[in-house]
């Protein structure tokens, strides 16, 4: 077996070394009763050219087809070099960086992820990275809770569903009480509902924007208004790209801003891994969950990188940690940063631009032949009603090589017949049109 | 015209190893990095100012050339498996096969939406499943937690609903004092009240002690096993006995598997939850700090509680089963980290039964090597074999030199460190856990280096206070760097 480099000449010298005649007696601190009779019952070892082969005809399996589907995950370019950073060796197979004086690279390159994320959400404290956006704003529930000391938790309805039943599963023993907000005709979280909802014992109100109907929310007057009360605003996000464009959340008073970064350089891969973001304010440093990377010097002076505020993490405070994350998403977050570094402050603003016109002109296509029901503005995604059930009408545009979108059986009042459609600098103007022409057709 | 590169602006300063600036110090305004679609439709009309931010995010700007550059360095700072030893104790730090690396980039896996059916990956997960139900004696598994954490916050609360389901609510849970920390904090996640359990003397879960805190208010205990001193739990199955006799559940934390695999399966004695730690035993890489992921095996009495959706097979056909009305919930979003578990599962497929049952004999082959090569003169935390790490403890140095001294000065005998200063009940503890991956030369390489550090303890201590010296940074001031957190660059 290749990866295992003993021979049996290798294996007899240490034997001998340790003074036994065989592995087996290394086993004998398993008492008998215990031990396993027979063998795993596992498939026959592949040799590497047919595990290719097998792997390859699995990935086959795929539908083909042009991808128009978002909902939290997105198709976006990612270039070429990502992978060739990533590949590296020293990257890849290091472990988290305990010990700074062999992991600078590792470090340095989180605390450039940190800093270019705190910059685009304008707040001033990221951590390392989470495990996706829903485990991440489950988190930052869970941390508004324990700042404010309070159980009252408001979520919009226009939050990603899969990220509302992943807060309910972490925050459920630590007894929180949520009330659910609704959307609005446009599409928004109803601010009036939102204002009746909260009071002085609401720990946090939970919002995302764009919001999963795809509409962007009106987050600096929802953020004045948060501004007189305790609870925090968690601003939500599943398309950082976003924000390329959109007032980001620290600039209309997020408290903590969370989410999916996915978009940032990382394949799709069926869901995972993503990158889970958490970014805060730096009173509330100490309650964070998850890893920090700071700058310090060493013995001589010098700059130097490493893990710091390790007091809040379960390896040092166990049960009273502020979180039990120890294994993050660190490659994830390096493909994040060589992204944001790819694309610098004017790639973002033009593909931000560029999405959104695409999706407008989409837009405006399909409303030819279909209801457009929302009526606030979007970015890159955006819900519409086919004149036929949404099932049949997927089918047809998979048929057609078109990844239609996701359907949204009844996400808010209204929407039980409609397709969450999404458009990104991928998507050509002549696959859009065929798109549009798919449906028509029907 | 020159520019300044912050602290690495000095001479020589970019040289081979000395100082990579930041990319913020690297940035020049007009420098392009990306290459966008064409603009093939209209402007359309602006979104209402209240909508937009003020100015861009300030990203720096570089040209790919320079972010190349810049990222190939940085990794050159870095140590990884690939590098050479990297015995980091708990860890499981094993080669990291290169054909995985090369088939879960496959446009067929790495492309693919997850909200469409893809036959050939539910395929593949609920195989994974399968087989990592074989090789724990486990009834069903799930593959969505995302991280070793995530897999036993998962278990406790399949634990917490499964009493909960029974009107039995219980508020406390045992942890053995060699539990890793993520123990007790996921546990307090599930508001539950921690019960430390002191191991006896040989290192082990004393059944007698633990018969004295089991009552009807505990939900479970938390076994590791192997435990955090590499020994096995001996005595494993009598706690299993003791806890579900007064009603509680056994959750087992199966970071160590990686000694057991084709010996011995925890299903068969008593586990009841048990999490696999993909990144450890199954050869997915740690990414220098993931991801990993943290699938979790139930008994079949607690598969009604497992996250949701669950993957079913019907005739030939994998489908996502969402109507789990006693599942605990969503832990994330999709399915999982399916890039880690297509590595996982081309590992499992290459190794077969008798592949893992070989790992498993050949990294305890190695822990122990390591202990009778060392042992006369680096203390062993318990004198007797060990299963695949091995701890010892800075009692007896030379001059009262601190564990620490000595993982310093490892590196700059080209070592990566093991782990140091845990488990918590060992004092000055080193733990050892050289895995099946790393042949015996670069073992007799480690030994030779810990014994001439040994010496150099006995000679001259404050060599190895001051050490690493070959290193691209001397020993940092961790203490400054708490105190004035500086967790991001200034605005260049």
């Amino acid at each position: 077996m290749r990866y295992l480099p003993h021979t049996d000449g290798d294996i007899v010298r240490m034997l001998t070394a340790i003074g036994i005649s065989s592995i087996d007696e290394l086993f004998t601190t398993i008492p008998e009763p215990l031990r396993m009779q027979g063998d795993l019952n596992l498939p026959e070892p592949m040799d590497e050219a047919y595990l290719r082969r097998h792997m390859s005809d699995l990935a086959d399996q795929a539908p083909a087809g042009s991808c128009f589907a978002g909902g939290g995950a997105y198709r976006h370019y990612i270039p070429a070099a990502i992978d060739h950073i990533v590949r590296r060796n020293e990257f890849y197979t290091a472990y988290t960086p305990y010990q700074p004086e062999i992991s600078q690279g590792t470090l340095q390159a989180i605390f450039e992820f940190q800093t270019m994320i705190t910059r685009l959400l304008a707040l001033d404290v990221a951590n390392a990275s989470m495990y996706d956006g829903a485990s991440a704003t489950a988190e930052a529930v869970l941390m508004a809770m324990r700042t404010t000391k309070l159980k009252r938790v408001l979520l919009s309805a226009a939050l990603h569903p899969q990220y509302q039943e992943t807060i309910a599963t972490y925050a459920k023993w630590a007894g929180a009480e949520f009330v659910t907000v609704p959307v609005n005709a446009e599409g928004r979280t109803d601010f009036a509902a939102l204002k009746k909802a909260l009071n002085n014992q609401t720990a946090a109100v939970v919002v995302q924007s764009p919001n999963y109907l795809g509409v962007i929310e009106d987050t600096r007057v929802l953020g004045r208004f948060l501004a007189r009360h305790k609870a925090k605003f968690v601003h939500v996000f599943t398309e950082p790209l976003a924000f390329g464009k959109l007032v980001p959340p620290g600039a209309c008073g997020a408290d903590i801003a969370c989410g999916e970064g996915q978009s940032l350089g990382i394949p799709l891969s069926f869901g995972g891994p993503g990158l889970g973001i958490l970014a805060t304010r730096l009173v509330d440093v100490r309650q964070m969950p998850g890893r920090l990377v700071g700058e310090t010097v060493d013995a001589e002076g010098k700059r130097a990188f490493c893990l710091t505020l390790s007091t809040r993490e379960q390896h040092i405070r166990r049960e009273k940690a502020t979180s039990n994350i120890c294994t993050n998403h660190g490659l994830m977050a390096l493909s994040a940063a060589v992204y944001m570094a790819l694309m610098g402050r004017e790639g973002l603003f033009q593909l931000a631009k560029l999405n959104r016109a695409k999706t407008e002109y989409m837009k405006s296509k399909l409303a030819e032949v279909a209801e457009l029901p929302l009526t606030g503005p979007t970015f890159n995604e955006f819900v519409w009603k086919p004149r036929q059930p949404a099932e049949e009408v997927l089918q047809a545009l998979a048929k057609a090589k078109f990844i239609g979108g996701v359907a949204l059986n009844g996400a808010a009042p209204g929407l039980e017949n409609a397709i969450l459609t999404c458009v990104t600098e991928l998507c050509s103007r002549k696959e859009i049109d065929r798109y549009v022409e798919v449906v028509r057709a029907l | 015209m020159s520019k300044s590169y912050g602290p690495c602006d000095t001479p020589g300063a970019r040289g081979l190893a000395l100082c990579e600036p930041t990319l913020f110090e690297r940035s020049t305004p007009g420098r392009v990095g990306y290459s966008l679609p064409r603009v093939d439709v209209n402007e359309p009309p602006p979104l209402p100012a209240e909508l937009l931010r003020d100015e861009p995010a300030a990203w720096p700007e570089l040209s790919e050339v320079e972010v190349v550059r810049h990222f190939t360095r940085l990794s050159q700072y870095n140590y990884g498996v690939d590098s050479g030893l990297y015995p980091l104790g708990s860890c499981t730090m094993k080669y990291n096969p290169k054909i995985n690396e090369d088939v879960c980039r496959l446009a067929g896996f790495a492309d693919v939406h997850p909200a469409v059916a893809h036959q050939g990956l539910l395929r593949l997960i609920y195989e994974l499943e399968q087989f990592l139900a074989e090789i724990a004696g486990m009834d069903a598994v799930t593959c969505q937690p995302a991280a070793g954490a995530h897999g036993e916050l998962t278990g406790m609360l399949i634990i917490r609903a499964y009493h909960a389901s029974r009107n039995d609510p219980r508020s406390k849970v045992i942890i053995p004092d060699t539990a890793h920390g993520t123990n007790p904090a996921s546990a307090a996640i599930c508001n539950y009240q921690v019960v430390p359990l002191k191991s006896n003397e040989q290192g082990l879960i004393d059944p007698d002690a633990l018969a004295a805190v089991m009552d009807e208010s505990v939900a479970a205990i938390m076994i590791t096993n192997p435990n955090t001193l590499g020994l096995f739990e001996e005595n494993v199955d009598r706690a299993a006995h003791i806890v579900h006799e007064r009603g509680g559940l056994v959750y087992y934390d199966g970071a160590n598997l990686n000694a057991i695999m084709g010996y011995t399966r925890p299903g068969d004695f008593g586990a009841d939850v048990l999490h696999f730690n993909l990144h450890k035993t199954f050869s997915t890489p740690h990414g220098g700090g993931g991801p990993g992921a943290g699938p979790v095996g139930v008994k079949k009495h607690l598969e009604p509680f497992l996250p949701r959706p669950v993957i079913r097979k019907k005739g030939r056909q994998y489908a996502l089963d969402f109507d789990r009305p006693q599942s605990i919930g969503r832990m994330r979003s999709w399915c999982g980290n399916v890039g880690v578990l297509i590595r996982a599962y081309a590992y499992i497929r290459e190794m077969g039964a008798a592949g893992l049952k070989r790992s498993s004999e050949l990294a305890v082959l190695n822990a122990n090597y390591l202990r009778v090569m060392l042992q006369d003169l680096y203390k062993v935390a318990q004198d007797r074999p060990c299963m695949h790490e091995v701890v010892f403890t800075e009692k007896g140095l030379p001059n009262d030199v601190p564990m620490l001294d000595v993982a310093k000065r490892l590196m700059d005998y080209g070592f990566h460190p093991p782990t140091i200063y845990f488990p918590l009940v060992v004092k000055g503890a080193m733990m050892i856990e050289p895995t099946e991956s790393f042949e015996p030369e670069s073992l007799d390489a480690f030994i030779t280096a810990m014994r001439d550090i040994y010496r150099e303890a006995q000679e001259n201590p404050a060599l190895l206070h001051h050490a690493p010296y070959n290193t691209v940074v001397r020993r940092l001031d961790e203490v400054r760097a708490a105190r004035n957190p500086k967790l991001t660059a200034d605005m260049e």
